[in-house]
């Protein structure tokens, strides 16, 4: 039978592949920056500020991407500021996931007073336009690694919500959680034991997705220098400090933008992939 | 009589909806560690004077005092005095307000032309080759958010082809017979179609950045509504009356089609507002996002309050403007 099923399970197999690979990359990448990275990514060298990548004029061996103005090696800069996007990426969207998954389980599962309230409260919260809320939080908060994950759980914890306690309320109607009630299981385990795990692969998929716009959030964040600590080398730092000096060095911006653009494409690439692979129709 | 009710109702909830947001700012803003009095005061400043500032900015009272104070204020158009510019927090924000404003309108604008259009020619030629195409870009457009579309943008038609200006509002060079901060609507109004287009060159690519996501949303709904409204028996009653092609899609299918995306540009303007945040640092727009990342890193309470407020004005009043559009084009409410 030709239905298309094949095509589709091949697409998303090699999206699965191809954005895996490149977060794979990265993050070996910045796991081992210590031993990778050519160069120490605060090192100042004024007198080679601005040289140009390996494949242009006048570029010198050693600095594969340049340097920036004040003669720090851009790749290695790249390097160790995917440390903050991916750590940043990794707590800011687990600590999201878990929080909006939880309320939306149990939104889902026990509907009445609980699901009135955290159905209300969603609304409430979808009201209010996120970058205001990030603005508000930051200002509060102060800057910093912490603030910025806690600006990201409180502002998107809704889009898990809804989505689980969509995916609880489809399960719930199934019938292996009518054989479990038959058999005797109290509520709460046929949630965490039975419904939860056919819930986790929604999750998953959506953290995916939620990671890079973590990644994106801290990002904007740093390049508007509201990030974590100045000296620290952070992909948006680095397209603020590019912006600046378009015009004499154009790699310093190019570099980190490109590397940025891949893995939040990357990021959500792999969430979409991981939606068609689990979609009970193609399997 | 139901418009009319529907109105008093969607003008309560604006007012509720906007009080609640006052007292939230506030609350926020009032828990923040650090005292902002002391940053405004050179070193080695005396008791006295952090005292009398203290005073002269309120903040010695007890919290709901001060929030009935400022509230009153508020009402007022009083939004107290910004810290680090040190001048009343309203004529600076409603100063900055009207580049914004002309921003995010020129920024929908191009959305809705942009998604309009990916809509209807993917609907003419479905099924095809075209039609995949218009998915891919719509998958793009939604899968990349307005802030690094931005920075392509620069790199290309600023950097490497530069067709328009990448940083202001307008080149500094040119003198400004403004009276308004509505400069694009002033220089047509003035007919100085020479500042017109200089504005329009520097709008265009923070416009177009924030654009590409809603045209992408609204492409990608527009397009199934359409695909769906085509089997209806109205449509296809069209068809045998001889009408060609393209002619039921635009005067058929489209009227009918184009109810839920309304909604949807509704909501998504709201975000498209708030992108314009950061999308106007990107650009050293010098609207009101610009000055609210500034009041952030400043920590000018007064002025963020003032900002985040008048944002959530504009929010509610889209939303109103929108609903209300809705009931008037949707029949089964205009005629209830």
């Amino acid at each position: 039978m030709r239905d298309g099923r094949g095509t589709i399970k091949r697409k998303a197999g090699l999206k699965l592949w191809l954005s895996g690979g490149w977060l794979a990359v990265v993050a070996v990448l910045t796991l081992f920056a210590g031993w990778i990275s050519p160069h120490d990514p605060l090192t100042q060298d004024l007198f080679a500020s601005r040289l140009p990548p390996f494949w242009a004029a006048g570029a010198e061996p050693g600095y594969l991407l340049g340097t920036d103005s004040l003669g720090r090696d851009v790749l290695s800069r790249i390097i160790y500021g995917g440390r903050v996007a991916l750590t940043v990426a990794i707590i800011a969207g687990l600590a999201t996931a878990i929080v909006g998954s939880v309320l939306g389980l149990i939104a889902g599962y026990y509907r009445g007073w609980a699901d009135a309230v955290i159905s209300r409260l969603v609304d409430i919260w979808m009201a209010f336009p996120p970058v205001l809320f990030a603005i508000l939080l930051i200002a509060v908060l102060g800057t910093g690694l912490w603030s910025i994950v806690i600006a990201i759980i409180v502002i998107d914890w809704t889009r898990f919500c809804r989505v689980v306690r969509a995916e609880t309320m489809n399960q719930s109607q199934m019938d292996y959680v009518a054989s479990a009630v038959v058999a005797g299981h109290v509520r709460s385990a046929i949630l965490w034991r039975e419904i939860g795990p056919n819930v986790l692969p929604t999750i998953v998929a959506l953290l995916s997705l939620e990671m890079g716009i973590a990644v994106i959030v801290e990002a904007i964040l740093s390049f508007v220098n509201l990030s974590i600590s100045t000296d620290a080398p952070t992909w948006g730092g680095m397209i603020a400090e590019g912006r600046i000096s378009i015009h004499q060095a154009w790699w310093v911006l190019v570099c980190p933008l490109i590397v940025l653009f891949l893995t939040v494409l990357a990021f959500s690439q792999f969430g979409e992939g991981l939606k068609d692979r689990f979609d009970p129709v193609l399997r | 009589m139901r418009l009319l009710q529907t109105l008093l109702m969607r003008l309560a909830m604006m007012a509720i909806t906007l009080f609640g947001a006052a007292v939230i700012v506030f609350v926020v803003i009032r828990v923040v560690p650090g005292n902002p009095i002391a940053m405004m005061l050179p070193p080695g400043a005396s008791d006295e004077d952090i005292a009398r500032l203290t005073a002269h900015y309120g903040l010695d009272k007890s919290i709901p005092e001060q929030f009935f104070v400022w509230l009153g204020g508020v009402l007022h158009g009083d939004f107290g005095t910004s810290i680090s510019l040190r001048q009343p927090v309203m004529p600076l924000v409603l100063g900055r307000l009207p580049a914004t404003l002309e921003l995010s309108i020129f920024a929908l604008v191009l959305a809705v032309i942009i998604g309009g259009a990916m809509a209807l020619t993917g609907t003419r030629f479905r099924g095809g080759r075209t039609e995949a195409v218009i998915d891919v870009a719509n998958g793009a457009g939604l899968s990349i958010p307005d802030f690094l579309w931005a920075l392509v943008l620069i790199l290309t038609l600023g950097v490497l082809y530069p067709v328009f200006h990448i940083s202001g509002r307008i080149s500094p060079s040119l003198d400004l017979p403004f009276t308004t901060q509505f400069y694009v609507f002033e220089s047509i109004l003035r007919l100085r179609f020479d500042l017109w287009w200089d504005l329009l060159k520097h709008m265009f690519m923070p416009a177009l950045a924030l654009a590409i996501p809603l045209a992408a949303i609204i492409g990608q709904l527009l397009k199934q509504s359409l695909k769906e409204t085509m089997h209806l028996d109205y449509v296809v009653l069209a068809r045998t009356k001889g009408y060609g092609e393209n002619h039921v899609i635009l005067f058929d299918a489209l009227r009918n089609a184009v109810l839920p995306t309304l909604t949807l540009i509704g909501v998504q303007f709201t975000f498209l507002i708030g992108g314009t945040v950061i999308i106007e640092r990107l650009f050293s727009y010098e609207g009101l996002g610009n000055m609210a990342i500034d009041a952030v890193i400043n920590r000018d309470l007064p002025l963020i309050q003032g900002i985040v407020l008048v944002f959530a004005l504009l929010f509610t009043v889209v939303n109103l403007v929108v609903d209300l559009t809705y009931a008037l084009l949707n029949p089964r409410l205009r005629h209830a």
